[in-house]
């Protein structure tokens, strides 16, 4: 809690089961004892301050070291550099902090600490809004701000003036034993509701939370700005998926994007300034109603299609150079597949590999050993480096050059087994079954002759992009929780929770009366100061003020 | 044109101009708290010869005696010079953020420069609405200036950038939101960092000479309170719009991104402070002005450490 206990000291409890001392307790009722001792040590604000350490500590270790969820490149760079102590860091979770056991339950016994405390104080609360605002002090001059006065008119007056001027506050008047009469006045609630809502709010975050962990997923997939299309119906669709707990991907939301045109500028020095793509979209009741037509919208950066209660974002771009292949039989083959960018600065140079198969060969043996891969470096504007290497100057498609191997023999895609789109298997290369038949640079039209007279021609490029899908019930919850979580916290640090008692007493004799004032802040904030004697000042004469 | 390089020019000789004046505003605090030494010193012969003489009460520290009122006189004008250079340093300073924003035609909170930058005009600022309420409270200034002139030298230097467009994804009315209200919230909370250091220092370190002008503990630990207390709430609405904007830019609300696992680490310490505050023993004891500390370490550490060395996806930082 962020405020002092806001109840009067109570006395210790007694326990219900507490007999006299000298019998002694069963075992269930030790056992009891123990359970209520845990749950009082676990609520106390103690535990909750060391739990809260703790979480501060144990989440230290997750920015600290690298992360897999984060960049699994790095992990490895860890083992590599560390061959000794990654594996322990391993075991001990340090890759993962976030989804370790560890972590997991300091946050919920954090949780359950934070439950304990929360509601109790707001039953509390709410017995406390019910009940009249406290007795006044006999003394009020024991009180950090008093004052007192005497005035020539009936006590009857001053009350009502002082009513007047405490509207707005809880008041409770009573009269005493001596004939005085009293007015205790509360303000300030809104203290203790903003603290119980911010804590409150935690809960609901956290829950949010576990909603999108179990629900929710994400996905990417690179799709080809030429109106290639990318419909979010299975898993299979996706480059890689990464699913909630209680995600079987059976259940998707089964909404069509087609990307049109991938536009992006840069400034002079190739410092990206904006990208877009330009797409259409039909939600998952246009797929399901056969609607032909697509719904046009644009995603950038800072800007994702939101469609079926998912997302659709812009992450990456890139380009997909298209070669034609013409065998000397005159059949030929176009193919065209992204490649990816390799080069940290940002200027897209790209490595991949396009593949093909010979068409027309029906002989397995023939056909398999017949394939060829375009493989090599893509720079969207080529420009030579010293040593003769083809580098990117810029990222935009200005002078498009590929430095292609072209390769031979058996790709393996018969083995049966899945490889790399942006690669050939090294393996076939060491192994002598794939061989480089021809090197050249080429810019856009330009061919190149394999010795067998097979024509490689370079066609054109077009931009990729890639799309992140993401799907989280949670995170509007997440949002409402946690604006209400600022809300309350605000709140409750800046209302100042504060008691006023006025006392009448009548002269003895003629009609004046004797007004004794005390005030007292709960909590620390300043500013009440200046408020009881704002008051002080209305409610009496300053001529015959006798301040304390 | 993208820069207007005159303009830019302009924002960064405000920048140097702010920094000698801050400098020179130093200086003076430093004289103020020096002869508010002296003067102390001096009462306190004068009392123990007062003390001698007739056993009479003995007199305030400084109110009385010739040496200690010109002392406190001297200490006095050095202390307004002091502050009106504060003032006038956060003017240059203001006028040095706002041609940035007009030289590279965005707002001025991009990178690591420009938010450093504006992290200490947000302290000097504060400051001097706290000595305007508290003018008692002037003498620690220079506790306050030291570490934003020392912050505001590694900003002209290490993180110096040119004025520049920023990538796409800063490229959104989020920067307005999140980084002002970060920035805000950054150079209050080195307030109470100070303040506590100081309490720190006062509780337990040894009664060094250096320490006994300061103000007391208890007002010191106010202190501390009262900025958190103001400035935790917009650190929080910082973080949150923060995740607005990642679940726009980023693809998702909160990804453990070491920033963001940072500034959950620092957010933990505030609350945990407030929680320590709340509870009799850890107030008194300290405990609560060393995680008070803490957090503010933490939320350097953000800043230098995880921008600089660690990087993720907050790295367009651009050092
Ligand atoms: C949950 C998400 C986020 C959190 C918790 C967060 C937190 C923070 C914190 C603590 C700072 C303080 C300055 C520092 O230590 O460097 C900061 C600064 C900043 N944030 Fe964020 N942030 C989030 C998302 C974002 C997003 C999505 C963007 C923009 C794409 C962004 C842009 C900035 C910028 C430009 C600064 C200025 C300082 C600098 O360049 O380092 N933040 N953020």
């Amino acid at each position: 809690m962020s405020s002092p206990p806001t109840a009067p000291p109570q006395p210790p409890v007694t326990t219900p089961d507490g007999g006299s001392p000298s019998s002694r307790p069963g075992p269930v009722s030790r056992v009891l004892a123990l359970l209520r001792n845990t749950w009082r040590g676990l609520t106390s604000m103690r535990t909750a301050l060391v739990l809260l350490f703790l979480l501060a500590l144990a989440a230290l270790p997750g920015a600290l070291l690298p992360q897999r969820s984060l960049n699994a490149f790095l992990v490895e760079d860890f083992y590599r550099d560390n061959p000794a102590l990654a594996p322990v860091v391993e075991a001990l979770g340090g890759f993962e902090v976030f989804a370790s056991p560890w972590f997991a339950a300091i946050y919920l016994l954090l949780m359950i600490s934070l439950v304990g405390c929360v509601l109790p104080r707001t039953a509390e609360y709410l017995r406390s809004v019910r009940q009249p605002p406290v007795m006044t002090p006999r003394n009020l001059a024991r009180l950090p701000h008093h004052a007192e006065g005497v005035s020539a008119a009936p006590a009857d007056d001053e009350l009502a003036r002082a009513r007047d001027l405490l509207r707005g506050w809880r008041r409770a008047e009573r009269t005493e034993d001596d004939g005085a009469r009293t007015i205790s006045a509360e303000k300030g609630f809104l203290r203790e509701t903003g603290n119980l809502v911010f804590h409150l709010s935690l809960i609901g975050i956290l829950l949010g939370l576990a909603a999108g962990k179990m629900y929710g997923y994400e996905g990417d997939v690179i799709v080809r700005a030429d109106g290639s299309e990318f419909c979010n119906s299975s898993i299979l669709g996706y480059d890689s998926f990464r699913a909630g707990l209680r995600v079987d991907g059976t259940d998707l939301n089964e909404f069509c994007v087609r990307v049109d045109r991938f536009d992006g500028t840069w400034l002079p020095n190739g410092q990206p300034s904006t990208f877009g793509a330009s797409v259409g979209y039909q939600t998952g009741q246009d797929v399901r109603d056969g609607v032909p037509t697509w719904r046009p919208d644009e995603i950038a950066v800072n800007h994702p299609l939101r469609t079926d209660g998912d997302r659709v974002y812009l992450t990456g771009y890139g380009y997909a150079p298209e070669f034609t292949v013409t065998w000397p039989d005159g059949q030929s083959r176009t193919g065209e597949i992204q490649w990816r960018p390799v080069d940290q600065s940002g200027t897209q140079l790209s490595e991949g590999a396009t593949k093909f198969e010979r068409p027309g060969v029906t002989d397995p043996e023939r056909r398999r050993t017949s394939q060829i891969a375009v493989t090599g470096t893509f720079a969207p504007t080529g420009a030579v480096d010293p040593q003769g290497k083809l580098v990117s100057v810029h990222p935009d498609l200005r002078s498009p050059t590929a430095d292609v191997e072209v390769l031979l023999g058996d790709l393996g895609i018969d083995d049966g087994r899945g490889q790399s789109i942006f690669s050939v298997d090294q393996q076939k290369i060491d192994d002598g079954e794939l061989r480089s038949v021809a090197t050249a640079r080429l810019g856009i039209g330009d061919t190149v002759r394999l010795p067998d007279g097979t024509v490689v021609r370079f066609d054109g490029v077009t931009p990729w992009v890639n799309l992140q899908v993401g799907h989280d019930p949670g995170q509007t919850w997440v949002l409402a929780a946690a604006v209400l979580m600022v809300g309350g916290l605000a709140l409750s640090l800046s209302v100042t929770r504060r008691r006023f008692w006025v006392r009448v007493t009548p002269a003895a004799t003629g009609d004046g009366s004797r007004i004794q004032l005390g005030g007292l802040a709960r909590t620390d904030r300043a500013g009440y100061g200046e408020e009881f004697d704002r008051l002080t000042a209305e409610l009496l004469d300053p001529t015959d003020t006798k301040d304390g | 044109m993208l820069v207007d390089p005159t303009i830019a020019m302009w924002s960064d000789r405000l920048f140097q101009a702010t920094l000698v004046v801050l400098l020179l505003a130093l200086v003076f605090a430093s004289l103020e708290y020096a002869a508010g030494r002296v003067a102390r010193a001096a009462a306190r012969q004068e009392e123990l010869a007062a003390v001698g003489a007739s056993g009479a009460t003995p007199a305030r520290p400084g109110d009385d005696g010739t040496a200690g009122r010109a002392t406190r006189t001297r200490a006095d004008r050095h202390g307004r010079i002091g502050v009106s250079l504060m003032i006038l340093a956060a003017l240059t300073h203001l006028g040095s953020i706002v041609l940035r924003g007009f030289a590279a035609y965005r707002w001025p909170l991009g990178n690591m420069y420009e938010f450093t930058s504006a992290l200490c005009l947000m302290a000097v600022g504060a400051w001097l609405v706290l000595v305007r309420r508290h003018p008692g409270l002037r003498p620690a200034g220079v506790f306050v200036l030291t570490p934003v002139v020392l912050l505001m030298f590694v900003t002209g230097t290490v993180l110096y950038l040119d004025a520049a467009p920023v990538v796409p994804a800063l490229q959104s009315y989020w920067i307005i939101i999140h980084v002002t209200t970060i920035t805000l919230a950054s150079g209050l909370l080195l307030v109470p960092g100070v303040a506590s250091l100081l309490f720190l220092v006062k509780r337990h370190g040894k009664p060094a000479s250096w320490a006994a002008k300061l103000p007391s503990a208890e007002s010191l630990d106010r202190l501390a309170y009262r900025v958190t207390v103001l400035a935790f709430p917009l650190y929080t609405f910082g973080i949150i719009t923060g995740a607005v904007w990642a679940e726009a830019a980023w693809g998702r609300f909160w990804g453990w991104d070491p920033k963001e696992t940072v500034a959950f680490v620092a957010w933990i310490l505030y609350a945990a402070y407030l929680h320590a505050r709340a509870t009799a023993g850890w107030k008194n004891s300290g405990a609560a002005a060393w995680i008070n500390t803490a957090g503010f370490a933490t939320i350097v550490f953000n800043l230098f450490f995880i921008n600089m060395v660690v990087a993720g996806l907050h790295s367009y930082a651009g050092v």
